[in-house]
């Protein structure tokens, strides 16, 4: 097994195979109403610097004072990661000039950061699962925005952003291809959203992630494991702010494809930072190691180290939500639902509420069927998330009796389903209105029977050496009773009259 | 009527409260004052003549209507450091000339809760950094004291020199100042003052220009301790805008002043003789040492073994410190920007090049070297840790001692341009201050004597965290015992 996930990975070069490796750090904007480290409003949409203090604009005098719920969010995504939480910490600043910057340092956690190792379990696109060390979570400041297409000769600044709450999620190189990327992100996305942290929004830049590639030849990582020195693995280079999956995976494309004609023409990695131009669909060269700034970080003067209660880090984790590991688990084990299936609904936190509340006391496989089919390819049509479906979760549970009742087939249930959709009332009331109610009158099927094979004595003879044709047959008495016929009754009755 | 501005703070709150005379006669009184000695002593930057009269009317009305605060309609000068909400603040700078904050600081806020007057901001080193004023943008100021048979113009210290010339002039009751690394003591030792840096935490940071955030303390410059302790008082508080403010009351320390010193245990450390001290100072000292045996003190050898490194370690953690406090002024949203510039690095480098003084520079300079990438650890956590030894030296001691007696300055205040020379001559007039604002412990400086060409020195205490009680207890009874009275001579 672990043989033919190492050869999916493998890339092949002009002089043989190459593996990938990647670490990712993937900035989550805390969700919080106010910055981290002053009163002003976060939120999007706002007009230009119109949520910026004196404190986000670095005015002399001020000084950053921590917001309380930003910390309980971080530490509730430490939970979330099954990871350390470290009851000290400290901020420390990281200076350099740049005019999104306004007090010319940015308040991070190099030292000490509140969140220590974890580890999370991603499902791969083939049902198996890998897991990805973390290696720390810290908290940051975000800069402000530069807009340069105002005017042709000045730049302006939008503060807003400045001082918004981050939280750096640290992987360690542990993905191998941009599909394990693009699933560990997502993988992240969906527990920051359970756990109500961030709200994950990549449009918005509220979740953006920084990809550190590498490439080594065959074997070399697994010595890299074995060892953990990291000789063995490829210079990297770094991938800035990408924020979709899309990009993420054909950025990474394109970097690993980029270094490894590099090597292979003989030439050698430059670490660097590197942006991706989605339009070009390549990376470019930011700035190299050399022109690197030097960022003097020292620990802020203006903040006390950062200590936290045990009782209450202890508080934190016994109010935690379910997180998608445990929902995955408990509603296989409760609802004897597939993996498949239930990776597809605890996706989304709203959908596998959505079907929990439908599934009460109804077959659960239909009804997980339901959800993740019709419903969900009608509310992506409309644009919509299961929290706005304008389904209740009891139509689709009564839907799902009518089945189990044998008051409708799963054909007709379809049909009902798009009645319901329109507006026309319960399944219930649409079955009764349209007269949908399955034919269970074994009499009336058995009438319908007999006279489509008393029309056509050839088929039926046909029948006699060839089972299958039977499905003709159905097709017939399902077409002479308006659909309505109850198809267990139809293949029983047709059966018993052709001698099969 | 006497003159109002040669009274105590003290004596000038209790004349406002029995209504002797009112707010807006001191304040005019002090106004005059200015007008005729600035010219010559450059202690203000800007005379807020005008809101002075206002501020002083709303004062009058207060006492009128028995509603007046603790500081009710006392004039006060406030050092430029501090942002006064529509009054230009500078902090001695080139870099924030013309700038104007739209909000109020703290320490300031509660002077203006207590019913004080602001009558100017007051001149200082540029940011705070120096010990003779000549760092300042707006030229240095002068020392109202003249050394005996000698017109030459003095230093009166710094960086808080517009506060101590200011007070000893009398152009104000008394004065905010704030004191790094001795930027209240060592300008009042040079001008026959007393000021007091108090615990670190204990006076609120927010809305006061930042030159070393670990280290930077407000405190005032007053013309005697229970002065001191008055305006101490006002001025401190907790503050959740300052998140190394300490939540812990303001005591009034107004009744430590006079109280008896009896069975105190003064500690005398063995470190502070220093090579090149004159014998003018270590003979203050053992005066200060004999006069608080007198009073009932037990004298206590005590060792501070690290003293030695605490102005090499000062000269680390403060311009560490700085170097990122002042990357803020970029001119970008306020403050100096240069003109003419081709790129955003040029912009950068001419509005900080043309906007900050040398000694700025120099600091800034020195402050990002000691962090940068393969120094950080040799300079900067070393500095950390030495501080850390020096403050465990003080910890050691206080068993033994309730107070520690020191000079406050290696000599009497010097000539302007005399040390502008070499920086380093100019950075051991710290000595003596800068470790308790290492160890973040209170320090009082008071006037004890004048040196044989009529100067003034003075004596520091220093002692325990937040037992500002014992320090205001024995500067006042060095005060008492020492009986200076001695005021500068008028000649400006």
């Amino acid at each position: 097994m672990t043989d033919t996930t190492a050869t999916s990975k493998l890339i092949q070069g002009r002089t043989g195979n190459w593996e990938i490796v990647m670490g990712l750090e993937i900035h989550a904007q805390v969700a919080s109403k106010a910055k981290l480290f002053s009163g002003a409003a976060v939120g999007f949409g706002a007009g230009p610097n119109e949520q910026v203090s004196l404190v986000d604009a670095g005015f002399p005098g001020m000084l950053p004072t921590l917001n309380g719920h930003c910390v309980e969010q971080a530490v509730k995504t430490g939970l979330g990661l099954k990871a350390q939480i470290n009851r000290r910490s400290q901020f420390d600043r990281k200076n350099y000039f740049y005019p999104d910057l306004p007090t010319g340092y940015q308040i991070s956690q190099l030292y000490f950061p509140i969140v220590g190792e974890g580890v999370v379990e991603v499902e791969a696109e083939d049902g198996s699962f890998f897991n990805v060390g973390i290696e720390r979570l810290h908290l940051e400041q975000d800069a402000g925005k530069l807009i340069h297409d105002l005017s042709p000769t000045e730049s302006f600044v939008d503060l807003n952003r400045a001082g918004t709450a981050l939280m750096e999620i640290v992987s360690r190189p542990d993905i191998r291809s941009p599909e394990e990327a693009v699933a560990y992100v997502k993988k992240i996305r969906t527990i920051l959203i359970y756990l109500g942290t961030c709200d994950g929004d990549m449009e918005k830049g509220n979740l953006r992630a920084d990809v550190n590639v590498s490439v080594c030849r065959e074997g070399q990582y697994e010595k890299f494991k074995a060892t953990g020195d990291f000789s063995h693995l490829g210079t990297r280079c770094e991938i800035k702010n990408v924020n979709s999956f899309r990009f993420i995976s054909q950025a990474i494309n394109y970097e690993a494809r980029r270094q490894i004609e590099i090597l292979e023409d003989g030439g050698a990695i430059v670490q660097e930072t590197r942006l991706y131009d989605p339009t070009a669909g390549e990376t470019r060269s930011m700035r190299s190691k050399e022109e690197a700034n030097d960022y003097r970080y020292f620990p802020d003067p203006d903040l006390l180290p950062l200590e936290l209660e045990q009782a209450w880090i202890d508080e934190i984790k016994a109010n935690l939500p379910e997180l998608p590991d445990d929902k995955r688990r408990r509603l296989m084990s409760q609802y004897g639902l597939s993996q498949y299936d239930a990776v597809v609904l605890i996706s989304e936190q709203a959908k596998a509420d959505y079907f929990e509340a439908a599934a009460a006391g109804r077959d659960a496989k239909l009804v997980s069927n339901w959800v993740t089919n019709e419903l969900s390819a009608r509310l992506a049509a409309d644009g919509k998330d299961f929290s706005e479906s304008p389904l209740p979760p009891s139509q689709v549970a009564e839907l799902v009796a009518l089945i189990e009742e044998g008051v409708i087939s799963s054909r007709i249930a379809k049909e009902v389903f798009d009645h319901v959709w329109a507006g026309e009332g319960s399944p219930r009331q649409v079955v009764e209105a349209r007269g949908l109610v399955q034919v269970n009158d074994t009499g009336a099927i058995e009438k319908a029977v007999d006279e489509i094979i008393a029309a056509n004595p050839d088929k039926a003879a046909a029948v006699a050496e060839k089972p299958q044709a039977i499905g003709w047959f159905v097709g017939q008495v399902m077409k002479a009773t308006g659909g309505k016929a109850n198809p267990a009754s139809v293949n029983d009755i047709l059966k018993a009259r052709l001698g099969l | 009527m006497s003159d109002l501005t040669k009274l105590t703070l003290k004596a000038a709150v209790d004349g406002l409260k029995a209504k002797t005379f009112s707010s807006e006669e001191i304040t005019r009184a002090f106004l005059t004052n200015i007008e005729a000695a600035n010219p010559r002593l450059n202690a203000y930057v800007e005379v807020t003549g005008d809101k002075a009269i206002a501020m002083a009317r709303a004062s009058d009305a207060r006492i009128a209507s028995g509603t007046a605060g603790a500081l009710e309609g006392a004039p006060l000068g406030i050092k430029d450091l501090f942002c006064t909400e529509g009054v230009q603040t500078t902090a001695g700078s080139n870099m924030l000339r013309g700038f104007v904050p739209p909000y109020e600081s703290t320490v300031t806020a509660n002077l203006w809760r207590d019913g004080a007057v602001m009558l100017g901001k007051l001149n200082m080193d540029e940011f705070a950094m120096g010990s003779s004023n000549e760092t300042s943008a707006f030229g240095p100021v002068v020392n109202p004291w003249k050394s005996s048979g000698s017109n030459a113009d003095l230093t009166p210290g710094g960086s808080s020199g517009g506060s101590a010339s200011a007070v000893a002039a009398d152009l104000c009751l008394a004065a905010t100042a704030s004191d790094t690394g001795g930027s209240i003591r060592q300008p009042a030792a040079f001008t026959g003052t007393v000021g007091i840096k108090p615990t670190y935490g204990r006076a609120s940071r927010f809305g006061m220009v930042a030159f070393a955030s670990s280290l930077d303390q407000a405190g005032p410059i007053a013309k005697n301790v229970e002065d001191a302790a008055l305006l101490l008082q006002s001025m401190c508080s907790f503050d959740v805008k300052d998140s190394t403010s300490l939540d812990i009351p303001t005591p009034d320390w107004t009744q430590s002043v006079g109280q008896s010193v009896r069975g105190l245990r003064i500690g005398v450390p063995a470190e502070y003789v220093v090579d090149g001290m004159p014998a003018e100072i270590q003979a203050l000292w053992d005066q200060g040492i004999a006069w608080l045996k007198d009073a009932g003190c037990e004298i206590v050898p005590i060792s501070l073994p690290h003293t030695k490194y605490a102005l090499p370690t000062y000269y680390i953690v403060a311009p560490a410190e700085a170097s990122s406090n002042l990357a803020r002024y970029d001119g970008m949203r306020f403050g100096h920007r240069a003109t003419g510039t081709t790129s955003l690095t040029d912009l950068y480098e001419s509005s900080r090049a043309e906007g900050f003084g040398a000694e700025v520079k120099r600091r800034l300079i020195i402050g990002a070297y000691v962090l940068s990438a393969g120094f950080y650890d040799a300079y900067y956590v070393k500095a950390l840790k030495v501080r850390r030894r020096i403050a465990e030296d003080f910890d050691a001691v206080w068993d033994q001692v309730d107070a520690i007696v020191t000079p406050s300055t290696p000599s009497a205040a010097f000539a302007l341009g005399d040390k502008q020379v070499d920086p380093l001559q100019m950075y051991l007039n710290d000595i003596f201050t800068v470790t308790a604002n290492l160890a973040g412990l209170p320090g009082i400086s008071v006037p004890a004597g004048l040196d044989s060409n009529g100067l003034p020195l003075g004596l520091q205490v220093i002692g325990k965290a937040l037992d500002e009680a014992t320090v205001f207890q024995v500067g006042a009874a060095l005060e008492q015992a020492a009986g200076f009275t001695t005021k500068a001579e008028r000649w400006w």
